[in-house]
């Protein structure tokens, strides 16, 4: 697709990619792809969530995370047409990434994606992002605040493995909370709580528990 | 080594496109074969826990009117299925009959009905099916298959916890076919706790074979083999099949160590864990 285009250090490693016969050889030219840091590498690994390689897949991942901010906007762009697989992957990076623009998508998709396997990593990805990164104090508060609710919301997911990707993004916000929204941390913490008492998965349990661990005491 | 990953993972199949009622009462008739055969799958699969279904399962076990074109009974198939998901020990014997079947899925679908009901008595029975040793554990003559489903009585054998059974069972880590072998090593794994039987399952992870490898990582996590976890989150398959296999890990840990606070290990495996999400 970039054959023509690509540049002098790219090239080499596309033409090994096209001539790769089996799985494993494609999923060593994406590491060897992913570990370029390229750039204009940013669409051949967003092709690549695509072939169905769950080892190339995570490779791209990784890659796409590396280069970070240029992988954005096409990775937004994407996500759209994809098959569900591949969106898995792709919102993945975009967790990964952590880029205040994707709260949205992120914030869509825990919520709402039927794939649970993308609900999964959007919840993750929405208590992970760079909130360093939002521009002014007030977008951070602002987005932070979304961030919980949507969180908390998720914990109610049918699906364990959505609730403990939730637990965990609410262990990350918990840390990383503004001092303005502290007042909200109890209502944090007592959502863990309740998954520790009542959750129907002994791992979740165990996970909030952890979690709990490993948040700052509360003040009060 | 029956892990089926799309059952696992499908979204959840909405329950309201059969009633209960009308899932009892396709089960009851029998001009309709499909609507049978469907009835019994939902039936277990939404674990309809009731005498009146259990009866029913247990009359279509014994059917004889649904007949594939190959002379299988996949009715029988699917009512073994059910009753193993509907933890009513009343129709072991009903079960230990079936294993007479001569259509191999149904004694398949039988062995696993029995591993998940958990009762002992069916112990000597599966035990029966490993007379002649490894020797004799060969493929049934133009067919697919080994003569009988060597896989799933050893693993059924060690979730019923056959102590007794070790012996015979340790000789199928010799076995031709690797499924054959790693469902020995689980069951040895189960049965004894030495950690070189959770090895070969680890090393099952390392395998060329997608479906092997699967399997393994579903063993790793039924069995409770905690060195494992590291080897799970590098092998190469999907991050939800991991996870699955993690979470059971995991559970079977803290199911070991109940009551405490959380271990070095649990919080290890949750690690790993969070890194797949």
């Amino acid at each position: 697709m970039t054959a023509s285009s690509a540049s002098p250090q790219l090239q080499p490693l596309l033409d090994k990619l096209h001539s790769a016969g089996t799985a494993e050889t494609v999923r060593f030219a994406v590491e060897d792809i992913a570990a370029a840091q390229l750039v204009d590498a940013v669409p051949i690994l967003i092709e690549v969530l695509g072939y169905n390689n769950p080892g190339a897949a995570v490779a791209a991942v990784d890659g796409l995370i590396a280069i970070g901010e240029p992988s954005v906007m096409p990775l937004m762009e994407l996500l759209d047409g994809f098959n569900y697989g591949a969106r898995a992957w792709a919102l993945r990076a975009l967790a990964g990434i952590g880029d205040p623009r994707g709260i949205d998508l992120l914030v869509k998709a825990a919520l709402e994606d039927f794939a649970l396997s993308v609900r999964r990593a959007a919840a993750r990805g929405v208590g992970k992002l760079h909130w360093q990164e939002f521009v002014s104090e007030g977008d951070r508060v602002a987005a932070q605040s979304k961030a919980l609710d949507t969180l908390i919301q998720v914990c109610d997911d049918p699906e364990w493995v959505v609730r403990y990707a939730a637990v965990t993004g609410l262990e990350s916000l918990g840390q990383r909370l503004e001092d303005s929204l502290i007042g909200e941390l109890p209502k944090l913490t007592q959502r863990l709580e309740a998954i520790v008492a009542d959750d129907a998965a002994m791992a979740l349990q165990a996970r909030a528990q952890l979690a709990l661990q490993r948040l700052p005491a509360l003040a009060s | 080594m029956s892990a089926n990953p799309s059952e696992m993972s499908s979204p959840q199949i909405p329950a309201e496109s059969l009633s209960l009622d009308d899932a009892i009462a396709n089960l009851k008739q029998t001009e309709d074969p499909d609507l049978r055969y469907y009835a019994a799958w939902w039936l277990g699969r939404f674990r309809v826990n009731q005498p009146e279904v259990v009866d029913l399962l247990v009359i279509a076990l014994a059917d004889e009117s649904s007949r594939s074109p190959d002379g299988g009974y996949p009715l029988r198939r699917n009512a073994a299925r059910a009753l193993g998901k509907l933890s009513e020990t009343r129709v072991v014997p009903n079960l230990l009959a079936s294993l007479e079947c001569d259509d191999y899925y149904v004694r398949g679908a039988v062995v696993e009905a029995l591993g998940e009901l958990g009762d002992k008595i069916a112990i000597p029975k599966l035990l029966s099916f490993l007379d002649g040793g490894v020797e004799a554990a060969t493929m049934m003559p133009g067919k697919p298959h080994l003569r009988e489903p060597y896989d799933l009585i050893l693993e059924a054998l060690g979730s019923l916890g056959a102590a007794e059974a070790a012996g015979q069972i340790r000789p199928f880590l010799e076995h031709s076919v690797e499924k054959v072998q790693y469902a020995a090593a689980r069951a040895m794994y189960q049965l004894t706790g030495e950690p070189r039987y959770g090895e070969v399952l680890v090393s099952a992870l390392a395998g060329p074979d997608l479906q092997l490898r699967r399997a393994a990582l579903m063993d790793i996590g039924v069995v409770g083999y905690m060195p494992g976890a590291e080897a799970i989150a590098e092998t190469l398959a999907e991050n939800s099949l991991k996870l699955i296999a993690l979470k059971g890990l995991l559970e079977t840990h803290l199911q070991q160590s109940s009551g405490r606070a959380l271990t070095d290990e649990a919080i290890h495996a949750m690690d790993l864990m969070d890194d797949l999400l």
